[in-house]
């Protein structure tokens, strides 16, 4: 009877251990059930050295470890589980809503000064119709150095990298600045297009807080970034929404807010969102959680029979590509379009489950885009001399280059993954290896470029 | 002895590889096979063994399947890959020359082990 009792108790007490485990994001069904496994085994071995019941399960429990460190350990491994936690300091025990509620006080704080910094200029008579060429070049200047503090404020860093990101800013600003560009020309808008994607790594480097040279580290600013691409469209289709309601309802009432609209509202709000937009990213995952993968989810078939059936049917037909001047900046679209689907799919993906259809319709898309970009490449390599080296054209010749590489080893990778012949990590690994490649290459267009072509 | 955090962790790849290279086997199993290789000097604490299992996983060096054990309980099975093979035996490679130098190191050293700051000043 008193056996049947402790064997009672005992199973109690595994499932009070159990409930504990569970409520850990990071742990999960899976892993509670191998857990359970080694406690028991541990629990009849201690036992059958001499143990009572209830002292082997204390013994068993504590030898476990800390649940806390064990469902740190198990969030670091299995970042795509909850990349939420991992950016929350770890450790950052206290009153979680008042940790949350000064976040969001900074983080309103440093959106303001964005929104403040854009109009700064204003002080020393660069007006935004009049100087629009230096408000292109150095939008991103007006809003990542302070994204970049916000976040290192909310990690930490240490003082080197400190000092080389402030460096970085520095650079980037004497660039976006010295040269004589003629105004509106192609090189200006290059440079502006560009400059963001360079001071973006800066960006990636301050969220990654110490954590950028690990894949996890670099996989987790990846899916901020998607995130917050979803975020900020949603807040711009909010602003404008109430803008259509702000500009409608004064004009009722006979005042005509569009100067309001395009010198205050516009530009600071273009700004501050994008503050407001990471804050939210940050602080709201639980809500929209993992929206870019979903979403790639949705599309990565539909795009996968577009292009297939595109390729069936000029085969079919024989029709030649009809090619515009600048067809080529929209294959570069595409491929970029491919790569997010591609990169949002891998982002989310548990890298232990086995391939499967989904996987399948992944490398058929990444081949189909690829062919695509090669019909188009070949037939612009034809005709390149008669249209002669432009920068926008050596620009996006340079970032088909890119993304082809990039397209073509990842279709590898994948189908090496397909046939069991690698792992998944080695395709996640190639992803965040090649982050600095886009970043390099958009830092040559801002400095190199300008003067090859005579700021044309 | 306690074997400080950072050599433990570095350790644990080529360990957990070489005892899956001996025999499949399970979390368990693998644990009380370390400790008793090391005498009890190496003494993990248990759970964090598993994610050091997944990370293999992650990374292609070792596959896990569940099997049903001789207790009637589901259990996570481990086998070392052909890649954990060849990774095995690059740690092995580069845990003999740090081993190496290290004899080296501890032969030149005239001083005993146990010599202590304590000894030094009394001399």
């Amino acid at each position: 009877m008193a056996a049947l009792d402790c064997a009672i108790r005992i199973e109690e007490q595994i499932e009070q251990w159990r409930s504990y485990l569970r409520r850990r994001q990071a742990i999960r069904t899976n892993d509670v059930e191998e857990l359970e496994d080694h406690l028991r085994e541990q629990v009849s071995a201690l036992v059958g050295a001499g143990l009572s019941d209830d002292e082997a399960f204390l013994v068993a429990v504590k030898r476990m470890g800390d649940l806390d460190t064990l469902s740190r350990e198990f969030a670091r491994e299995h970042s795509e589980r909850l990349w939420k936690q991992l950016v929350v300091t770890p450790g950052a025990t206290g009153e979680p809503g008042a940790w949350g509620r000064g976040e969001a006080v900074v983080a309103f704080c440093v959106a303001a000064i964005a929104a403040l910094a854009v109009k700064a200029p204003e002080l020393f008579g660069l007006r935004l119709d009049d100087d629009t060429g230096f408000y292109a070049r150095n939008l991103s200047l007006f809003v990542l150095p302070l994204l970049t503090g916000y976040f290192v404020w909310k990690r930490g860093s240490d003082p080197a990298t400190r000092r080389w990101m402030a460096a970085a800013f520095v650079v980037a600003a004497v660039f976006a600045n010295v040269y004589s560009f003629s105004p509106g020309g192609y090189t200006e808008v290059l440079a502006a297009v560009h400059l963001p994607i360079a001071l973006w790594l800066v960006v990636g480097i301050a969220y990654a807080g110490g954590r950028w040279s690990e894949v996890g580290g670099r996989m987790d600013f990846i899916r901020f970034s998607g995130e917050l691409f979803i975020y900020y469209v949603l807040i711009a289709l909010g602003g404008i929404v109430l803008t259509g309601f702000m500009l409608a309802m004064f004009q009722a009432i006979g005042i005509d807010t569009e100067p309001f609209f395009e010198r205050w509202m516009l530009p600071c709000g273009l700004l501050g969102a994008v503050v407001i937009a990471s804050w939210l990213v940050e602080a709201k995952q639980s809500v929209i959680e993992n929206m870019a993968p979903v979403l790639t989810r949705l599309f990565t078939p539909l795009f996968a029979i577009v292009l297939v059936a595109f390729l069936a049917i000029m085969t079919w037909t024989g029709h030649g590509l009809d090619f515009q001047r600048d067809i080529l900046i929209a294959f570069d679209l595409l491929l970029v379009v491919v790569l997010g689907l591609l990169l949002y799919s891998v982002s989310a993906r548990d890298p232990r489950t086995p391939p499967g259809a989904f996987d399948v319709m992944q490398v058929v898309l990444v081949i189909s885009a690829l062919l695509v970009d090669a019909v188009a490449l070949w037939a612009i390599a034809a005709r390149i001399s008669e249209f002669g080296f432009s920068p926008n054209r050596v620009a996006a010749l340079g970032e088909n280059v890119i993304l082809l590489v990039n397209l073509a080893w990842s279709a590898v990778l994948y189908v090496r993954f397909l046939r069991g012949r690698g792992s998944f990590a080695g395709l996640e690994r190639w992803q965040t290896a090649y982050l600095p490649v886009y970043a390099v290459w958009a830092a040559i267009v801002v400095i190199v470029f300008p003067p090859l072509f005579g700021y044309i | 002895m306690d074997i400080n955090k950072d050599l433990m962790a570095a350790s644990s790849t080529p360990l957990v590889l070489a005892i899956l290279a001996d025999e499949d086997s399970y979390g368990y199993a693998i644990l009380k096979r370390v400790r008793e290789l090391s005498g009890g000097h190496v003494e993990w604490t248990d759970g964090m063994l598993y994610p050091v299992l997944h990370r293999l996983e992650r990374l292609g060096y070792i596959e896990a399947s569940w099997e049903v054990s001789e207790s009637g309980r589901r259990r996570k099975y481990y086998r070392i890959t052909t890649r954990g093979r060849t990774q095995l035996a690059e740690e092995r490679r580069q845990w003999q020359a740090v081993d190496a130098t290290l004899r080296e190191i501890w032969s030149a050293l005239s001083l005993p082990v146990h010599a202590s700051p304590l000894v030094l000043r009394g001399a």
